[in-house]
């Protein structure tokens, strides 16, 4: 990576004296990829374009939004109609935070399944949890601005959770709110918050990809490249690969925000904030249901917010959860089975978050509730002592080309694709 | 010429402990200095003088009818003024302490048992139960009823079943005369 290597000469100026040339070409061109991805690897990367976009929407919506009860909803109702363009910018931002989370959970569970959490990528995977921790406060936030019934009420419910804090509770809650309910200075501060948290993530997500690159990417099969045979470089394989995805997901973003930008919300939202009358049946994001099924399967107050709290906490500890040192599901039958029961679970929950919180629905949020904790505190830690799993390919280019493939092979049929 | 000492590396010097006394109280200080710069910016946080100030407010509750509430707003929260009938005060007074989640009589409750007076903020996330309206769900014990997760208020405003921990707040009020209460 001597200088050179670039040849037009200002950037070799530049270079010497602040390698950020290098760099780039370090971490996004000849980067080391594993060459057996699939396409559950792009989600890293458009997680990366969604909070791009979300702070580019953001900024501009901030640019005509006011942060006071009296006016707030207002001024996303003259967003929408008057400034121009106002209602592509809004609708943008207001899916891409849907999509956002998407784009997240689906990385998650790509990381669940294919062990991406074991060592060497423990900091890795606990960054992951933080910034989806971070995404969440800052989705809340957001979903407070439009002041809506469901704004307003979501804000009444999340804040009135810490008041099932003993001793301090109520202090806090009182913080948080600056006064006496949800009220203007609420507002203001979540405004202030909103714009903050995403720098914030932005900030994390560039620790997450400083403890990427150290190992680099986790693969399909699991099991660590042998060397150079093993990879390619990131560029061109991987970034075209990347812009393949990127493509797909736009088209889709845009089919929602052109033809359904209405269908991932809440209409209540479309009504302006009243304290003095809640909706009949208030509920959360789509992307917050599977918590809040959690929160209201507990018949107590602070045992539901523990619980609660407790979904995202285990994810943290979950290196240490899974002692099998399998990474990759593929080689695990036992495990694979859950992992489908797993996500089933999950969807299950969402559902149930949704629905009224009534007869058969909380017998059944409180089964899949202890399903969820179940599966990590006692499923997985058990099958990483009783599974047998199956043998490991010995490379991964043995894997892609076929057992019998020698390295010479390998390259030879690199040069024909 | 006072003496000095050489040391050799690995030798530790007769007065480490008064330098290790030295390097703790530094940083003791500036913690003690951070946190003092750090709780302002905090405590901003907290309701400013005049949210504290807004004061109390008076209300005429000789219009409603037996059986009717109203909903009048305070601090920016709802409060509730039930007149309430001769069968919900009966009811109210005879249940039994021992099945009560926080238990509290209806005397306790009320200055005048024909009007109960309460914050109309569910304990447990803070929604405004039904039950003001006529026509209103009043949940299982004929009260109030919070349809966010589902808890059940007597016609004391205590709470019966569901996960709300506690009974419907009482503000700070007085009977100003008959006909007008002040609350705060
Ligand atoms: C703003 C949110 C996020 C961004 C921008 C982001 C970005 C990325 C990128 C670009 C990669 C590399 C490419 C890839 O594997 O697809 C990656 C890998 C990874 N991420 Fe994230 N990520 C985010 C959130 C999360 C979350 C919430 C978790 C877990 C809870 C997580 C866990 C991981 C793990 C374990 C890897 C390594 C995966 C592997 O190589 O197999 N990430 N992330
Ligand atoms: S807020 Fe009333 S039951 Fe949850």
């Amino acid at each position: 990576m001597s200088a050179d290597k670039f040849s037009n000469p200002v950037v070799r100026w530049v270079d010497h004296r602040l390698p950020i040339f290098t760099f780039m070409d370090h971490e996004l061109n000849e980067y080391p990829t594993p060459k057996n991805l699939n396409y559950f690897w792009n989600f890293g990367s458009l997680a990366g374009i969604s909070l791009v976009i979300m702070i580019v929407t953001g900024i501009v919506l901030a640019m005509s939004y006011t942060p006071h009860v009296d006016y707030a909803f207002q001024s996303v109702e003259r967003i929408m109609r008057d400034v121009n363009h106002g209602w592509l910018i809004r609708y943008i931002h207001m899916n891409g935070a849907s999509f956002f989370f998407i784009v997240v959970f689906i990385h998650i569970f790509r990381g669940l399944y294919y062990g991406s959490y074991k060592a060497p990528r423990e900091l890795l995977w606990i960054l992951g949890v933080l910034i989806l921790l971070l995404m969440m406060a800052t989705a809340f936030m957001g979903y407070v601005l439009p002041w809506g019934q469901m704004s307003f009420w979501g804000a009444t419910v999340i804040t009135n959770l810490f008041s099932a804090i003993p001793l301090v509770g109520d202090s806090i809650v009182t913080l948080l709110w600056g006064g006496f309910s949800v009220d203007n200075p609420t507002l203001n501060r979540f405004f202030a918050l909103h714009y903050l948290m995403p720098f914030l993530i932005v900030g994390v997500v560039i620790l997450h990809l400083v403890a990427l690159h150290r190992f680099g990417s986790n693969n399909p099969i699991g099991i660590d490249p042998s060397g150079p045979q093993d990879t390619v470089p990131f560029h061109p394989y991987y970034t075209i690969k990347d812009f393949f995805g990127l493509s797909i997901f736009l088209s889709l973003f845009a089919a929602t925000i052109f033809f359904f930008p209405n269908f991932m919300g809440h209409p209540d939202n479309y009504i302006p904030a009243n304290p003095m009358q809640t909706p009949a049946h208030i509920v959360p994001e789509w992307y917050f249901l599977p918590f809040y099924a959690i929160l209201r399967a507990v018949p107590d107050k602070l045992g539901g917010v523990l619980a609660m709290f407790g979904a995202i906490a285990v994810l943290f500890i979950l290196p240490w959860l899974d002692r099998s040192p399998i990474r990759s599901g593929n080689f695990r039958p036992i495990f694979r089975i859950f992992f489908w029961v797993f996500v089933a679970d999950c969807i299950a929950l969402g559902y149930l978050g949704g629905m009224p919180a009534e007869g058969i629905y909380v017998v059944l949020s409180r089964v899949a509730t202890a399903w969820y904790f179940l599966h990590f505190l006692a499923i997985l830690p058990l099958l990483s002592v009783i599974e047998t799993p199956r043998p490991l390919p010995q490379s991964l280019s043995k894997s892609v080309l076929g057992g019998t493939a020698l390295a010479g092979a390998a390259s030879a049929v690199k040069e024909k694709v | 010429m006072t003496k000095t000492q050489t040391l050799k590396q690995g030798d530790i010097p007769a007065n480490m402990g008064r330098r290790d006394f030295i390097v703790v109280a530094s940083y003791a200080m500036a913690g003690i200095g951070l946190a003092s710069v750090a709780w302002p910016l905090i405590d901003q946080m907290n309701p400013a003088a005049d949210t504290l100030a807004l004061a109390s407010i008076e209300v005429d509750i000789s219009k409603i009818e037996v059986g009717q509430a109203i909903t009048v707003k305070w601090r920016g929260k709802p409060v509730f003024i039930r007149h309430r009938s001769e069968t919900e005060i009966t009811s109210a007074q005879s249940v039994q302490l021992s099945d009560l989640k926080d238990p509290q009589t209806d005397d306790e409750r009320v200055t005048n048992p024909q009007f109960l007076v309460m914050i109309g903020v569910c304990t447990h996330l803070g929604c405004v139960p039904l039950g003001q309206k006529t026509g209103d769900v009043k949940g299982e014990y004929d009260g109030w009823f919070c349809p966010c997760h589902g808890s059940h208020y007597d016609s004391s405003g205590r709470i019966r079943k569901g996960p709300a921990p506690l009974n419907l707040e009482i503000p700070p009020y007085q009977f100003a005369s008959d006909a007008v209460i002040k609350i705060g």
